[in-house]
C-alpha cells in the first residue's frame, strides 16, 4: 500500500471567495484526518487574512467561462460585468455554503489555526504591497519569506491553488 | 468483512473499521474502542463529545460537521484535537460506534 499523507502545504494565491475556499477546505480537511497542514498566503490570497479585508471577499464573475446563473445556464461575461453581479453570486454562494455548513472566512481560518494547522503571509506580498504585521487578523502565526515557506515544509506535499 | 473481539464478544465491522451495528455499541465497548485509537482513559470531556456525536448521529442520521462539534458539543476545536488527536470527528464517530462523517467539513 502505498505511504499515507503526513504534511501538506496548501499556497493560496488568490483573493476571490472561490479562490480560498478550496484551499481552506483542503486545510480543514488534513487537519480532520490527522494530517499536519501549514497555509501559505500570498499575492491576492493574502486578502483572505487581512483583518478589514477577509469578511467581504466576493466571487469573480468576469472572466470565468464556468459561471452559471442560478438555474445552470451560462453566465455571458458582459452580464457578469454589471455593477451589483459580484454581490449577488457572493451572496448566493455564501448562502450555499452555510447551508453545507462551511464557515465564513474568519472562522474557518480560526478553526483551521485553533486545530494546530500554521497560517503564514508571503514576505514578498507584504513588502509589495506595504502591509504590516498590524493588518492581520490574529489567527497569523508569522510572515515568512520563500525560503522559510520550504524549510517549514519539509516533509509535507505542496499543493499550489 | 472484518471483526473485533470485545467482552467475549464478537463484534462487526465496517470498511472503515467503525462498528457495523449500532446496536453493539455500549459504554464498556467504547472504553475499548478507545484504547484501539490510543486513547487509554474517557474523560467527562470525551464522553460529552460521544454523547454529542451519538445524539445528532440519532437525530439525522450523519455524525455532525467539525464546525457543528465545535460550536454545538460545548467542547472547543482546541479541546476537541487534544482530546482525540489525529482527528476528532473521525476518532469519536469510531469510539461513539458509529460510521465514519460523510461531510467535507
Amino acid at each position: 500500500m502505498a505511504e499515507p499523507i503526513e504534511k501538506v502545504s496548501i499556497v493560496i494565491s488568490h483573493g476571490s471567495l472561490e479562490g480560498v475556499y478550496p484551499g481552506l477546505i483542503m486545510a480543514n480537511g488534513a487537519r480532520m484526518e490527522g494530517i499536519e497542514a501549514t497555509v501559505f498566503f500570498t499575492f491576492f490570497g493574502l486578502d483572505a487574512i487581512i483583518d478589514k479585508r477577509m469578511d467581504n471577499l466576493g466571487v469573480a464573475t468576469v472572466g470565468n467561462p464556468a459561471m452559471r446563473m442560478p438555474g445552470g445556464i451560462k453566465m455571458p461575461t458582459w452580464l457578469g460585468a454589471i455593477p451589483g453581479m459580484s454581490r449577488f453570486a457572493t451572496y448566493m454562494m455564501k448562502k450555499e455554503m452555510e447551508k453545507l455548513d462551511i464557515p465564513p472566512v474568519r472562522e474557518f481560518i480560526e478553526m483551521i489555526h485553533d486545530a494546530g494547522g500554521e497560517i503564514y503571509a508571503c514576505k514578498a506580498t507584504v513588502d509589495m504591497f506595504h502591509l504590516s504585521e498590524n493588518d492581520f487578523c490574529s489567527s497569523l502565526d508569522e510572515i515568512i519569506t520563500v525560503g522559510e515557506f520550504y524549510e517549514k515544509s519539509a516533509g509535507a506535499k505542496i499543493i499550489f491553488t | 468483512m472484518s471483526t473485533i473481539e470485545i467482552a467475549g464478544k464478537t463484534l462487526e465491522l465496517d470498511a472503515d473499521g467503525n462498528l457495523a451495528n449500532l446496536s453493539d455499541w455500549n459504554e464498556d465497548v467504547a472504553r475499548e474502542l478507545a484504547k484501539g485509537e490510543g486513547i487509554e482513559e474517557l474523560t467527562d470531556r470525551h464522553w460529552q463529545v460521544i454523547n454529542y456525536m451519538r445524539k445528532v448521529y440519532q437525530e439525522n442520521g450523519d455524525a455532525p460537521s467539525i464546525r457543528k462539534l465545535t460550536k454545538e458539543s460545548g467542547v472547543d476545536t482546541k479541546e476537541l484535537y487534544s482530546l482525540f488527536p489525529k482527528g476528532p470527528a473521525k476518532k469519536s464517530a469510531k469510539i461513539a460506534g458509529l460510521p465514519k462523517p460523510k461531510g467535507c467539513i
